[in-house]
């Protein structure tokens, strides 16, 4: 979009008007609805076939991956003893972590009354359950007999045995179904006014049929939105403790175990932040592309993105809080084997990948003290990659490095993944970005009917005068008071 | 035989011409004062329309607040119970093993995947209890005859006073909506 220049974004905070609006260049509810319904209804774009057909091929890759790992067998990771767990789990407990960060914008933020979260809460619910649906992949193929994956549900079997519920193992395999089911629900209750918007759009009768089908016939009747809103709340109240549990959960197959390295009750709190420093990272890197494409920089405003990073900035530092506490805790602890667990983790053999993660997670976010920094898209775009690969490396060394060198030294071992581990790990990001290509390509990638809700046209005492408290400046139109 | 999908299409009272009258209002603000008129009129099978849900409008209105939050906490509960039931039976019933002598009904060990049905639980309840509430899915509707009503996703906001309620009369009722400020009033057929 031509003429966006940086005087005309909104990222200053005015203190006599309140605060300044959400969505900018004179939008209007007809031209956001354009403005998100377009990218659907034109001619798919050349560029969106060079993101998909790649990311298409990916995920061949990540077929023919799983299929030979079903044919020939767990054989072909580089797993061994000592370590059992290699990529799978660190993929695992990586792909959850990115899915983090959509339920925590449309949850917590929506229960904060955060309002800017409107414009980016649909790309990040998506991207949520894509990243939900990768990570269910690998416990899946993890197993080994695949063909048995079902006893890890509570349903009879051949033997009579039921799974153990005392199992943090257990408990993960509800969490993180349930997480995925919840983020359908939550991300399908959104879409149906805005499918509703689509089909009353459509001109083809296929799309109309389609979108129609899916839209339930809804008709923005007021009597349904006070159910739907009231849905909306309570979902958003019910997710907000789930999504903290999730990887609370699978911090636990960790934590509850007696390794060194792992065995620590800093686990619950340190593995949240980090999803949600993790998947704010890919949102970034997401939208930084996504409004570029489809031309939604007054929707997706460079105050979104700011406050994006700043979120990082604080998570990155929780995260390096929490690294800082485990040396404390080893060291205060006076267990020579969690001392030594911790010093070979800086030291050690896999040194270069824990480096790799300070640098990464802690390092390289400071950069965003700077406004300059948050405000910029090359740095935003580089930043949310680092910060990306630091948080893979960060569950590498985790599983790798706490493992690699056990209480035996003669069963000490170096970790090497194989080539299709490797093939494994980048084709589940074929199944993410071919997912993530096909919902720009076929929804709404913005909440239009939330989106509209934080226009001020779209409040009924909108132009009425009022009184704005002296000492209130923040006071958006909502907060203040009608005369 | 009745057909099995029948409740995809509202069920309108027989012998009907119109199915009501339609009003489209220019902004939220115009559409919240003519609310306030259409219930103080004493209309009371009639709705509004909105591409987006308008902050109070249920006030204006005059609806009673929703009944979710009592299906939800019944669902939520029942699937929390589930999941507390179903580890009991699964260690105490189906398969009772001896864990290092801890007992077989150790329930701080259950919480996790107990709070995590109840989510689930509370959560199914929201989804459907809504749709439920808003006899939704409902494929066909009279007012989607008329294609002034496709803005209603867009930025149209509208009223609507159904023919069935008792103060409504085609000619009297058009003349309201356009006295309460509608920019364009129209008749929809039964249908």
């Amino acid at each position: 979009m031509a003429g966006l220049e940086q005087a005309d974004d909104n990222v200053f905070h005015d203190p006599v008007q309140g605060r300044a609006p959400l969505i900018l260049g004179g939008h209007d509810f007809r031209s956001i609805t354009e403005a998100v319904a377009e990218p659907l209804e034109s001619k798919t774009p050349l560029g969106w076939w060079l993101f998909f057909l790649p990311s298409l091929a990916l995920l061949a890759m990540f077929g023919v991956s799983i299929g030979w790992l079903f044919w020939e067998g767990i054989g072909i990771w580089g797993v061994t003893n000592p370590i059992g767990w290699g990529f799978a789990i660190v993929n695992f407990v990586f792909w959850v972590g990115i899915g983090h960060a959509g339920t925590l914008i449309s949850a917590i933020l929506f229960l904060l009354r955060q309002k800017w979260r409107t414009s980016i809460n649909r790309a990040a619910e998506a991207m949520t359950l894509f990243a939900v649906m990768c990570a269910l992949v690998f416990p899946g193929i993890h197993v080994g007999r695949v063909w048995v994956a079902y006893w890890m549900m509570p349903v009879p079997n051949q033997m009579s045995m039921w799974p153990n519920f005392r199992s943090p193992l257990m408990w993960d395999v509800f969490a993180v179904s349930i997480y995925g089911t919840v983020s359908l629900l939550f991300w399908y209750v959104g879409l149906v006014p805005d499918l509703a918007t689509i089909r009353d759009r459509a001109k083809a009768k296929i799309p109309r049929l389609v979108y129609g089908m899916f839209a339930l016939g809804w008709r923005g009747s007021q009597r349904h939105w006070l159910h739907y809103e009231r849905a909306y709340l309570l979902l958003a109240g019910l997710a907000t403790p789930l999504v903290l549990s999730v990887h609370s959960v699978v911090s636990m197959d960790f934590a509850v175990s007696q390794l060194p390295g792992w065995h620590t009750t800093i686990f619950p709190p340190y593995f949240v932040a980090g999803a949600i420093f993790s998947g704010f990272a890919m949102v970034i890197t997401l939208m930084v592309i996504c409004r570029k494409a489809f031309g939604m920089e007054r929707i997706i405003t460079m105050r979104h993105l700011e406050n994006m990073a700043k979120i990082i900035l604080l998570t990155g530092m929780m995260v390096g809080y929490a690294y800082a506490i485990e040396f404390f805790v080893a060291w205060y602890s006076g267990n020579p084997y969690e001392q030594f667990a911790f010093v070979n983790r800086v030291f050690g053999p896999y040194a270069w990948a824990y480096w790799i993660m300070v640098s990464c997670n802690v390092f390289i976010p400071q950069v965003f003290w700077f406004k300059k920094a948050r405000t910029s898209i090359p740095v935003l775009f580089v930043i949310s990659i680092f910060v990306n690969i630091g948080m893979w490396f960060e569950r590498f060394v985790i599983v790798a490095s706490s493992l690699h060198r056990d209480f035996l030294p003669g069963s000490w071992d170096y970790y090497v993944p194989t080539r299709w581990d490797v093939m494994t790990l980048v084709g589940s990001f074929g199944l993410f970005f071919t997912m993530f290509c096909l919902f720009v390509r076929f929804l709404p990638m913005v909440a239009i009917a939330e989106v509209k809700t934080v226009l001020p046209a779209a409040d009924p005492h909108d132009g009425e005068q009022r009184v704005v408290l002296a000492g209130a400046p923040g006071r958006d139109h909502q907060g203040a008071l009608a005369t | 035989m009745r057909n099995p999908l029948s409740f995809l299409v509202p069920e309108l009272p027989e012998g009907r011409e119109h199915y009501g009258a339609l009003g489209r209002f220019a902004d939220a603000r115009s559409l919240y004062r003519a609310c306030e008129r259409v219930r103080d009129a004493g209309y009371t099978k009639w709705d509004a329309h909105t591409p987006f849900p308008v902050h109070g409008l249920e006030r204006a209105m005059g609806l009673r607040s929703s009944p979710l939050p009592f299906v939800v906490l019944a669902t939520g509960l029942g699937g929390a119970a589930t999941g507390m039931l179903l580890q009991w039976w699964v260690h105490t019933q189906a398969y009772p093993l001896n864990f290092s002598g801890k007992p077989t009904f150790s329930w701080p060990a259950f919480v996790p995947v107990t709070f995590e049905l109840g989510v689930l639980g509370a959560a199914l309840g929201a989804v459907f209890g809504m749709f439920a509430l808003n006899k939704l899915p409902m494929l066909h509707h009279p007012l989607f005859t008329s294609e002034r009503f496709e803005r209603a996703s867009d930025d149209g906001l509208f009223i609507s006073i159904e023919s069935w309620d008792p103060k409504f009369d085609a000619q009297g009722t058009t003349a309201f909506l356009s006295e309460i400020g509608a920019l364009e009033v129209e008749l929809i057929a039964a249908s």
